[in-house]
């Protein structure tokens, strides 16, 4: 099976699910979490998280800060803000009702 | 917050771009680490190029980054052409700094609201009627009991004030010796409540003070004045202050930043109304009346009753007076008496420097808008050929995706960072020029003074002022950049004749504005001059005045010793007595009634004199003799040759009488002198007559004289260097006599000229910049011109055309445009001679000499601005630019 790329409207979703449960990843480590607990079915593209991660900072729902690592580079992790959990909410409940109503449409197509 | 962030981060594009790099590399090397395959994880990263930009753009403000990066093309546009850009720079600099200087002028003086509460509901009442002589007058002179009947009648709507103008009065502190100027108002007690005004110290009057006369001895002292003459102290409450034989206790002083409501004169000290002496007169009409408006009163409506109410008081007033109209028929007395009461608004301040230096200003304010208009258009034409220059980079950048308005961005970013830069400069030269013009206003030793802050107001205006030369300078370049045509621009078949056209027309109106500005101070600089060439008819030179007074009068006899004394003094040749100096600041009309006739309705000038007085001013007597010591007045009288035309046409006046008005003692002609202007420079010679110095009362007793003028001829070239000498020599003899002023007859005659003077030198000043600006300008164009035209001359050449027509294809529509200029000017100048006709002396704007010099200086100005450009057409080298092409 392939691996479906992110939805553009879910992977905002996904990436702040992921901050609330583990704060303080890096991108890699936020992709790998993406397939991980998708079990592989679910890929966030590198084209299209690191824009998608500077887009939500901008909008404020994530902040992110440099740290140093062991191996004395500097990696950028991100975390939830106030804003950002609220945020979650509102598209946890989006993807509620869009996932609803399309459930509905395979039942009685 | 977020916003914030973008903008810091598009001036601190780099570094942001080294950031998103940084982490995604990171990102691939956690990738590698977490056991992937080095090319294939970098595979599917993609490009980090395109990466990069796609977060680059979300983090940064993008209109700002494009705005710096415009900003920085167009610094470095300016470094590129430096000479040309220093120069816009300070031409810019040099209009807009003139503008702001004469901004802040003419809103401090005319403009600018009182520092009081209310004051757009303050207005000043002045009133219209017709003099005996038929002519229309307005006054604005009241006398008190009338400004108290007036307060009662409206005391429900409106509350009226009493203010005199600012005198500069001779004062004391401590002794006899030390008198002091200082410039005293006498208010009415309601004026500090009224305009909300809070002490600085002690107490203000209030409306008790008014009460009866001479019975408020208090004086407030104004911030300004207690700032420099007591350097703040607060022990000066209480102290006494001496005018002539009155006294006054200070009790305040007022609030830091008001000086009164003359603008121009910043008032030192502040006294009751009740306490000057002709406030108990009935018919003295010596102080201005402010109304105030009560809280609530609609001005809309409420004026026109309250002016009709007042009027009905003054009129009733005016007639009630039994001795004022003697001699005058009933007819000639109700209509004086139908007189027209209006208001004026006041709220920025009342005073005769603002009647005088109101069309003055305007005037400075209109060179100032024409320089800086001619140093936009200048500018403007630098950059129009500068972006014709640009056309194919421009047409480069169309083709490529840049967006139009993203051009005209970059166009006016670079006008705006020229107009940025020209403010700064100019923003100094106003600071320092609006303060040397004001130094220039008034005789240098009683300078008008005016409140020259740096405020919201200066600076909106300024800011207004920047963006409006902004728009000049690059709006028009940008609009032709954007409508570049890219595929005709790329060609190089772009029609070159277009910017050229713009350019042209832009001559035109620089000339026009140009002949304007030369035009107006050819006729300042010509009035000035024939102002100040004006034969006098007396000598100015050696003359040292003392004025001197007497505090409770003198009789002649004791200033006739006086006199005797300051004769034997070293240095001195002749003394003379006068009443006062002639072109001083006094001047008092007689009635002049012949053979016991009713007044003539032209008054003539008198002026008191000793014997010695003519030769001592080096007047020459036309018949008859000089005054000798047993004359007095009334008895004889030395008249001028208009006064013998006036009142005694074609006839040999020496032995003939006169009175001064009717029922008056005879005056016997015993001499005529030539003309001489007694008080005004530009006023024609009027009738002038003199009287003995020694002046008797009915009963032949000698009358006594408070104060007087000793004319000195000195036998220095310096005639002040006696000053000190002579003072002291008076003060001496202690006999009541004290020097209060002491000037000279040369610095009398240059005082009448001031004003003329100062329009005159920032005229010629404005001119030769305009002149000096047209020029460069002219240069530039013609120049552009011929570079554009270069392969068109060149062809011109090869196919033998000889130099005369070269020359005459480079210059030609310039010259046309000049001419164009020309008349346009020569129309604006009459229109705006006509405006400011009261200020020229013996000057008409249509004289031919006052068109012709500024003609002959912009065509030999463009003479020279196009020999360079001339010259280059004519060392074209048609195979050079043959080949070229």
């Amino acid at each position: 099976m392939a691996k479906t790329d992110a939805l553009q409207g879910s992977l905002d979703l996904l990436v702040l699910k992921i901050l609330s449960r583990r704060p303080r990843l890096h991108g890699y480590a936020i992709m790998a979490a993406v397939a991980s607990t998708s079990g592989d079915v679910l890929r966030a593209e590198e084209g299209s998280l690191y824009p998608a991660l500077h887009r939500m900072e901008e909008a404020g729902w994530i902040r992110a800060e440099w740290i140093k690592k062991d191996s004395g580079r500097r990696a950028r992790v991100y975390e939830l803000t106030a804003a950002g959990k609220k945020q979650l909410g509102v598209e946890e409940s989006r993807w509620q009702s869009v996932s609803l109503a399309i459930n509905r449409v395979l039942r009685e197509a | 917050m977020s916003l914030w962030s973008r903008i810091l981060n598009a001036v601190q594009g780099e570094r942001l771009n080294r950031e998103i790099d940084e982490e995604l590399q990171s990102h691939i090397e956690e990738a590698i680490a977490s056991g992937r395959d080095p090319d294939e994880a970098r595979r599917t990263f993609g490009s980090i190029l395109r990466q990069r930009e796609a977060s680059h753009s979300i983090r940064v403000a993008g209109w700002l980054e494009s705005l710096l990066a415009d900003v920085r093309f167009g610094w470095r546009q300016l470094c590129r052409n430096k000479v040309t850009s220093v120069a816009a720079v300070l031409s810019l600099a040099l209009g807009i700094g003139s503008c702001v200087a004469a901004f802040r002028l003419i809103d401090a003086l005319l403009w600018r609201p009182l520092p009081i509460s209310n004051s757009s509901n303050l207005y000043v009442l002045s009133h219209k009627m017709t003099g005996f002589d038929g002519k229309p007058l307005e006054d604005d002179h009241w006398a008190t009991p009338e400004f108290n009947l007036m307060r009662n009648a409206v005391k429900d709507q409106a509350d009226l004030i009493a203010i005199s103008e600012a005198d500069r009065m001779d004062i004391t502190w401590s002794t006899d010796d030390d008198v002091e100027k200082a410039h005293v108002v006498y208010v009415s007690g309601n004026m500090f409540p009224l305009f909300g005004l809070e002490p600085a110290l002690g107490r203000l009057f209030v409306a008790a003070d008014d009460r009866a006369p001479g019975a408020a001895p208090y004086a407030v002292l104004s911030w300004d004045y207690w700032n420099h003459r007591f350097g703040r102290d607060p022990h000066v409450l209480g102290r006494l202050l001496h005018i002539g034989d009155q006294n006054f206790q200070i009790i305040g002083v007022g609030p830091r930043d008001f000086t009164g409501v003359e603008k121009g004169t910043v008032t030192d000290i502040f006294l009751p109304l009740s306490m000057n002496t002709l406030a108990a007169q009935d018919r003295a009409d010596w102080h201005r009346v402010f109304l105030m408006l009560k809280p609530g009163v609609n001005p809309t409506t409420a004026l026109e009753p309250l002016r009709q109410h007042l009027s009905a008081v003054n009129h009733t007033f005016g007639s009630a007076c039994s001795t004022c109209f003697r001699g005058e028929t009933q007819a000639d007395i109700d209509r004086y008496l139908n007189q027209k009461l209006v208001f004026y608004s006041a709220g920025a301040g009342i005073s005769a420097l603002q009647k005088e230096y109101r069309r003055l200003l305007v005037v400075l304010g209109l060179l100032a808008a024409l320089v800086l208009f001619i140093a936009c258009v200048n500018v403007g034409n630098m950059m129009t050929a500068q972006a014709a220059a640009r056309a194919q980079e421009m047409a480069l950048r169309i083709s490529i995706g840049a967006g139009r308005r993203r051009l005209v961005q970059l166009i006016l970013a670079q006008s705006a960072l020229l107009a940025l830069l020209a403010s700064v400069l100019g923003a100094l030269f106003a600071a320092w020029s609006a303060p040397f013009v004001l130094g220039l206003i008034n005789p240098p030793d009683n300078p008008a003074r005016l409140a020259l802050s740096a405020d919201w107001r200066v600076l909106l205006f300024g800011f207004g002022l920047i963006i409006l030369v902004v728009l000049l300078l690059g709006l028009l370049p940008a609009l032709r950049a954007s409508a570049v045509r890219p595929v005709a621009a790329l060609k190089g078949g772009e029609d070159p004749y277009s910017p050229r056209r713009l350019m042209r027309g832009a001559i035109a109106l620089q000339v026009a504005f140009c002949f304007l500005t030369l035009f107006l101070s050819s006729l300042f600089v010509a009035s000035f001059q024939r102002l100040q060439n004006r034969p006098l008819g007396f000598s100015t030179d050696r003359l040292l005045l003392l004025e001197t007074v007497a505090g409770k009068g003198q009789t002649s006899v004791v200033w006739n010793q006086t006199a005797e004394a300051l004769r034997a003094a070293p240095g001195v040749d002749s003394v003379a007595i006068s009443g006062w100096p002639l072109l001083g600041r006094i001047r008092i009309n007689s009635d002049i009634s012949i053979n016991g006739a009713p007044p003539s309705p032209t008054p003539a000038f008198f002026l008191n004199i000793s014997p010695g007085w003519l030769p001592t001013m080096k007047i020459p007597l036309d018949s008859g003799r000089d005054f000798g010591p047993q004359d007095t007045s009334p008895g004889a009288a030395i008249v001028s040759e208009t006064f013998v035309k006036t009142y005694f046409p074609g006839q040999d006046p020496i032995g003939r009488t006169f009175s001064r008005g009717a029922n008056q003692p005879l005056n016997t002609i015993v001499g005529v002198t030539p003309d001489v202007p007694d008080h005004d420079l530009r006023e024609p010679n009027l009738a002038v007559f003199y009287v003995p110095f020694n002046e008797v009362d009915d009963k032949s007793v000698p009358k006594t004289v408070d104060f007087a003028t000793f004319v000195i001829h000195t036998d220095t070239r310096n005639p002040l260097a006696l000053t000190d000498s002579l003072r002291q020599l008076i003060a001496q003899r202690h006999n009541g006599l004290r020097v209060s002023n002491v000037t000279t007859q040369l610095e009398l005659v240059r005082d009448q000229t001031v004003r003329e003077r100062l329009i005159a030198m920032l005229a010629a000043f404005f001119a030769a910049v305009a002149l000096l600006l047209a020029g460069i300008g002219l240069y530039a164009v013609l120049n552009y011109s011929v570079l554009q035209r270069r392969r068109e001359i060149g062809i011109r050449m090869a196919m033998g055309s000889p130099r005369a027509s070269i020359v005459r294809v480079v210059t030609l529509d310039v010259f046309l445009m000049i001419a164009l200029g020309g008349c346009t000017g020569v129309a604006l100048g009459f229109g705006a001679a006509r405006y400011v006709e009261s200020l020229f002396y013996q000057v008409k704007a249509t004289d031919a000499g006052m068109i012709a010099l500024p003609a002959c200086a912009i065509l030999l100005t463009a003479l020279v601005a196009t020999l360079p450009a001339v010259l280059r057409a004519l060392r074209t080298d048609p195979t050079e630019i043959l080949r070229a092409e």
